[in-house]
């Protein structure tokens, strides 16, 4: 694959609340994915960047089991995936869900309890309000009892947001949740996700606006098909290594609104 | 007004066709939801070569060899389907409507190949079912009801249905969850740990064991509108899964109850002197239903 500029992450001493380690995912012939090595840290807000079709949403989904791994170690906080299923908090593409479904907004926010509630756990007070709390974090309250086809793009993205705050999980993982979406829910949902990371938690979104990055993420992760780069933003979000990523791909004009 | 007449002819008809319905709708909920609707269709047309097969082996109907058959045919056509989506890399749509279709054909020819003279087994049969010949001879009107003997003779299609029925209501009550998870957000759930593929094969299998436990007493027509025709006008008149579900089982019930009637009674009325077949007119019913849902109802599309 490409001769990658990998920045070791030595420094942090701490244990890795994500691990991955030799992840491969293929759909044919071709690895969609290949051999990707990362460990995410608390505390710390990530963007995944990279080209279309590097593999970005494909390296989360397979790191979440949506999707099979060729091949490939996850851990979460220190023990592997599986037995960490409550400390993960996932939220889809906008686009990959049928909007038309029958369900209202508290009806979705209440699904991220299921997982707790079981198959037959009543559902009480102290439920209905985890989601209440978590719907005025997103600032759609006034919303609860609307039918999900009736919200707007942004609308929707701060629903899904909801519905993993009320997991109450240790990482957070989110695919595009930029994608299509006003301003007004693009800074309530980096509210809420900046909220996250100063009590402790783990932050990783799968991100497509190369302007935002220095100001939304404390960590980048460069991707195209294998890891270019990955660490903080000063070091890895520089001009050589988004070249590497996007092989040439970005004018000198848009690195300027990159602001490098 | 409820007399023995009532109970020997219309009771056993009315009380299998609506666990059929009943049985059909409830899983067919979440197969609309999951754009699986046509699951429901190839199902129940791969059940005949199935059944046809199992009657050629053991030479008779009896009920276990043939849900057997039709069962194997059910998984054997999933089967089919998956690799023919594989290896085909076409649309699962597509892939349903080769497989089912030319299952079907077989088992139509399998049973003109076959001598089935002696038996009711025949492509008629196969489609309408036989409701109406559903009777229960020792009937004495609703006394009957509470007595264990004349019970015994009521026929045996009414138990089974009703048992496949249970099963299914006890399956959706008890997965309500995970069946409404992997229905909106199957990724979402995965990363929860949820074994969303045995959930899905769960739902299928028991939409199988209904298609054929309907098929043998009211025929595919009925089976092929239940699982789409009440969910899908349910789902045009509420917003809420849980209304939808209850409401798709009061459809599927009145279009049994409507259907039966109007098809014993109905040509009378207009003056012909034979009556029509019950599985054509209930299938017919839930089809009106659901072009009236589609023209008046309240929740036809969002604006998503």
């Amino acid at each position: 694959m490409s001769k990658g500029l990998h920045v070791v992450q030595g420094k942090d001493q701490r244990p890795s609340s994500l691990t991955i380690r030799g992840l491969t995912v293929s759909y044919g012939a071709d690895p969609a994915v290949f051999s990707v090595d990362l460990d995410v840290y608390p505390d710390t807000m990530t963007a995944i960047i990279g080209p279309n079709g590097a593999g970005k949403s494909t390296m989360l989904k397979a790191a979440m089991g949506i999707i099979p791994r060729l091949s490939g170690q996850i851990q979460v906080l220190s023990r592997p995936l599986e037995e960490q299923r409550s400390a993960i908090a996932y939220v889809p593409q906008r686009a990959s869900i049928d909007w038309d479904f029958p369900a209202t907004v508290q009806d979705v926010v209440m699904m991220g309890l299921y997982p707790k509630l079981g198959l037959l756990g009543r559902i009480n007070a102290n439920h209905k309000a985890q989601v209440t709390s978590a719907l005025d974090r997103v600032g759609m309250l006034d919303f609860a009892k609307r039918q999900i086809g009736q919200l707007s793009g942004g609308q929707q993205q701060r629903v899904f947001l909801a519905r993993a705050l009320v997991q109450d999980a240790q990482v957070y993982l989110l695919d595009e949740p930029f994608a299509g979406v006003d301003a007004a829910t693009e800074k309530a949902i980096i509210t809420v996700l900046h909220d996250l990371r100063s009590t402790g938690k783990t932050v990783v979104v799968v991100h497509h606006d190369l302007a935002t990055v220095i100001d939304y993420f404390d960590q980048v992760i460069l991707i195209n098909k294998s890891i270019i780069a990955a660490g903080p933003t000063q070091d890895v979000f520089t001009t050589e290594n988004l070249q590497l990523a996007y092989g040439g791909r970005l004018a000198a004009t848009q690195l300027d609104v990159v602001g490098l | 007004m409820m007399g023995q007449e009532f109970f020997v002819l219309s009771f056993p008809p009315l009380v299998i066709g609506i666990f059929a319905s009943i049985a059909c709708a409830l899983p067919g909920n979440f197969l609309i939801l999951r754009k699986q609707a046509l699951i429901g269709d190839a199902l129940s047309h791969v059940v005949l070569p199935g059944i046809v097969v199992a009657f050629v082996i053991t030479g008779a109907i009896t009920t276990w060899p043939m849900m057997l058959g039709a069962l194997s045919a059910a998984f054997l056509a999933i089967a089919l389907i998956q690799a023919v989506q594989r290896i085909g890399r076409i649309e699962q749509g597509a892939a349903m409507g080769v497989v089912f279709t030319t299952m079907f054909a077989l088992g139509v020819l399998l049973l003109e190949m076959t001598d089935t003279s002696k038996v009711h087994l025949d492509v008629e049969h196969a489609l309408y079912g036989s409701l109406e010949s559903l009777i229960w001879i020792d009937s004495y009107g609703w006394q009957s009801l509470l007595s264990i003997e004349d019970l015994s003779y009521m026929p045996v299609e009414l138990w089974r249905m009703v048992g496949v029925c249970s099963v299914i209501v006890i399956f959706v009550v008890l997965f309500w969850r995970p069946l409404t998870l992997i229905s909106f957000d199957e990724g979402f759930a995965r990363t929860q740990g949820m074994r969303t593929n045995v959930m899905s094969t769960l739902l299928i299998g028991l939409s199988a064991l209904a298609a054929i436990a309907a098929f043998d007493a009211v025929g595919s027509i009925i089976v092929i509108a239940m699982f789409i025709c009440p969910p899908a006008t349910a789902r045009l008149m509420t917003n809420s899964l849980e209304r939808q579900v209850w409401l798709s089982l009061v459809i599927a019930s009145v279009s049994t109850v409507i259907g039966y009637y109007l098809a014993a009674y109905g040509p009378l009325v207009v003056g012909f002197e034979e009556s029509l077949s019950a599985a054509g007119m209930i299938a017919t019913v839930s089809g009106v239903f659901l072009a009236l849902a589609a023209l008046f109802g309240s929740h036809r599309k969002s604006n998503s």
